[in-house]
């Protein structure tokens, strides 16, 4: 019998799959001169009732505000007071030297992971400004920005990341895994758009119960492939929850550029559309935008008017975590030539084309971030780096299971303890 | 505990009619209870609005209780789940139904990875305390997809709680238990009994609860507590393990063969209590595990262990298991794959033959 597989013998015909591929591999010069980024100021900013199918242009388009020439431009400028601004630039110089420490104690091997935020320090620093400090937020795990704005102590964060003794999380946890329910800050879990429905269903409480916070959630372009990130714009839709869903587009999803998760056909922000979402898709490299897009969101969301879907279009300058590699897959030149720049250099520039900023106290906040960084890791390093001892009591790896202890997790804690005592002789050779 | 209203005198009790509920209105008046008392508990899922359930578990309850207490979803398991960790999160007690345990996977990663897990990675900074109820077991011609009993896939997380009540009386106090826990809780119902008790014999006619001791139900609150299990009966020659439907399928088939078996109604399969197990397999040296769902890996083979393991010298035959085949629940079928009587009768034979 003819193996039913075999090429027709119609005139139909083959079919052929498409295998989406990067433009530009390893070796490959970088060219983004076909990426459409409009000009600054050019996108409409619509009042926040709208209903989403009259705003569809913004999901196609990108809203910018600071333009070449380094000052703002369009509807779309937040208008924000050289302070505010200021403090902004700050958070993201912070967030830039505590990665650079990070990354580099991970190779002391004081830890065992790290994942950096690199050029896209706006997408999160510039929301959680213009969120509430008492908004929720449901992090993925590359918005360590959040938590500098929100004040969450940075030996708290290097504490987590070392899972040493003073590990709020009791070092359960992988590194960057922090939570702070004390700054609206959500678990965070390291499964995939987990965090998308459950930001909803926070905002769905908050309406519930007439209060006046709102949700937002943080997931990468990748991630919207799955089912969790469609649930949360069903949902969303569904009981118009006051909720903003952000897809940080950084292009590449470890080694799988962002046409796996369809970028060839659409954009992320157009997903929204489908399901009766207001969608913007914004220059994420632009402070400015990113912070308009999110109290645009925002108060649309406390005003009833529904949720939002929030594309940042920007770029993972570095690699995905401590464990990748992105030279074997992608082009070295790709960060120098990505048409939207360095997000910190933008705003930088932006303070000094104002006259509020100069370059010798940029140059003085970065190396006051480096001190405060590498004062704060000798700090937290005499509570312990990972592997060296100073982690938490066994007991503790037994408790939280559940509120309180079954026997069988009792059981199992004397045997842990047991198998310690019988390797070292004491429970607890380090104190 | 006292199975009466303590505001109602003496002569009023005497006089009172015993009142009787099936399954369904037990869980229903459940739920009724703990949205009056609780603030914080919403009931969701699909089709439990204003039609009140596919099985009317939930009927009258959003006309009562409003539809910000009470509301149908989307299809999408997956995100009922996910939305009940972050209203969990937020503070509120949500008691999500998903219709068919058959249909509950694509909620697993929530489920799994997020509700379970969730106050140990957050050091008991965030808790999911959400009870998610779902219809389980087969017997009512559901084929593969409205039949099985995944309960195996629960108990092997850490982090949840499984529960399954065999009697209205237990549906009730075993709910409101459920509800009022910060832990999340599954709370399987076995739909073959939720308008009375099985003997395992299908083609005999359906017995309705209210012939049941077990199906008096106190009015008004009270809880009947997760990890503890009921002694059905006591006995001497063996002691039956089991939970749900099987409870009355295994009581049925000792009360036909004569077998003085102490059974004990599991209730809740983690926490487990294991004390009550321990205590009846001392006494009677044998022990026979009945469940519906297919055998490798069920629950059973969890019991078997923990039976050989704490109280072999105890033991005087091999702990015997009696379950659904490895097969998925097949439809025309289905009485074949039912561990009934003559599956149950043939292993409490072997166990009983030295």
């Amino acid at each position: 019998m003819a193996d039913p597989r075999a090429p027709s013998e119609s005139n139909r015909p083959a079919l052929a799959l498409h295998v989406p591929e990067p433009k530009y591999r390893p070796g490959d010069k970088a060219d983004f001169s076909h990426i459409d980024i409009g000009q600054p100021g050019d996108q409409p900013r619509p009042d926040e009732g709208i209903h989403p199918s009259q705003m569809a242009g913004l999901a196609y388009g990108l809203v910018r505000v600071l333009g070449d020439d380094n000052h703002a431009h369009g509807p779309w400028n937040p208008r924000l007071d050289p302070e505010t601004l200021r403090t902004m630039l700050g958070h993201m110089a912070l967030v830039r030297a505590f990665d650079e420490r990070m990354f580099r104690g991970q190779r002391q091997g004081k830890t065992s992971f790290y994942m950096k935020c690199t050029g896209e320090e706006a997408t999160s620093i510039a929301p959680a400004m213009a969120l509430a400090s008492d908004d929720m937020v449901f992090p993925s795990y590359r918005q360590q920005g959040i938590l500098l704005v929100r004040g969450y102590p940075l030996i708290e964060m290097i504490n987590q990341i070392y899972s040493n003794k003073a590990d709020k999380l009791k070092g359960r946890q992988l590194p960057i895994m922090y939570s702070s329910r004390e700054h609206s800050f959500f678990s965070i879990s390291g499964n995939l758009a987990t965090q998308c429905p459950q930001a909803v269903g926070w905002a769905m409480a908050s309406a519930i119960k007439g209060d006046s916070r709102i949700a937002a959630s943080w997931v990468g372009e990748g991630s919207t492939a799955e089912g969790d990130f469609h649930s949360a714009c069903t949902f969303a839709a569904v009981y118009n929850a006051p909720v903003i869903l952000n897809v940080v587009n950084n292009q590449w999803a470890i080694s799988s550029f962002s046409g796996f998760a369809g970028a060839e056909r659409t954009t992320f922000a157009a997903r929204g559309l489908g399901y009766g979402i207001a969608a913007l898709r914004v220059d994420g490299n632009d402070a400015l935008a990113c912070y308009a897009a999110t109290e645009w969101a925002a108060n649309r969301a406390r005003g009833n008017d529904g949720p939002t879907l929030i594309e940042y279009f920007t770029y993972r300058a570095e690699g995905h975590s401590t464990s990748d590699d992105p030279s074997g897959y992608r082009s070295a030149q790709e960060r120098e030539e990505w048409p939207l720049g360095d997000p910190v250099t933008r705003l930088k520039n932006h303070l000094i084309a104002i006259g509020e900023w100069d370059e010798q106290r940029h140059a003085a906040m970065d190396l006051e971030c480096a001190e405060r960084v590498k004062a704060t890791t000798k700090e937290a390093e005499k509570n312990g780096i990972l592997g060296h001892g100073l982690h938490h009591p066994f007991h503790t790896m037994f408790e939280d299971v559940y509120e309180d202890l079954p026997w069988h997790l009792e059981e199992q804690a004397e045997q842990a303890i047991r198998e310690r005592i019988a390797k070292f002789g004491t429970e607890r050779p380090f104190g | 505990m006292s199975d009466q209203p303590a505001t109602l005198g003496e002569n009023v009790l005497t006089d009172a009619p015993e009142r009787r509920l099936n399954m369904i209105e037990a869980i229903n008046e459940a739920l009724d209870i703990m949205l009056a008392r609780d603030p914080d508990v919403i009931i969701m899922g699909e089709d439990v609005g204003y039609f009140g359930g596919v099985f009317r578990a939930t009927a009258g309850l959003q006309a009562k209780h409003g539809k910000n207490r009470v509301f149908d979803t989307p299809i999408s398991e997956c995100g009922i789940i996910g939305v009940a960790v972050g209203m969990g999160a937020y503070g509120l007690r949500p008691v999500p139904e998903i219709q068919f345990a058959d249909y509950i996977y694509p909620g697993l990663d929530q489920l799994i990875s997020e509700a379970a897990r969730l106050r140990y990675r957050s050091a008991g900074d965030y808790i999911a305390p959400m009870t998610v109820r779902s219809p389980f077991g087969g017997g009512i011609f559901g084929g593969q997809t409205h039949s099985q009993s995944p309960e195996a896939l629960f108990t092997h997380v850490a982090g949840l709680k499984t529960v399954i009540p065999a009697t209205p009386h237990d549906a009730k106090g075993l709910l409101i238990s459920a509800i009022e826990d910060n832990d999340p809780v599954i709370f399987f119902e076995p739909k073959r009994i939720y308008n009375g008790p099985f003997s395992g014999y299908y083609d005999k006619p359906v017995e309705p609860w209210k012939k049941h001791p077990d199906s008096v139900v106190p009015e008004g609150y009270y809880k009947v507590p997760l990890g503890k299990a009921r002694v059905v009966q006591e006995g001497e020659a063996l002691t039956v393990l089991a939970y749900g439907t099987m409870v009355h399928v295994a009581e049925a088939v000792c009360r036909e063969k004569g077998v003085d078996a102490e059974i004990l109604d599991l209730r809740t399969l983690v926490p487990l209590d294991i004390k009550a197990i321990e205590a009846s397999v001392e006494k009677t040296g044998r022990c026979l595990i009945v469940h519906e769902a297919t055998r490798t890996s069920g629950f059973g083979a969890e019991l078997s262990a923990l039976v050989t393991e704490r109280c072999f010298y105890h033991l005087e035959a091999p702990v015997e298991r009696v379950t659904g085949f490895d097969t998925p629940y097949p439809h025309s079928l289905e009485w074949a794959y039912f561990p009934g009587p003559v599956r149950i009768g043939e292993a409490i034979d072997k166990l009983l033959k030295d």
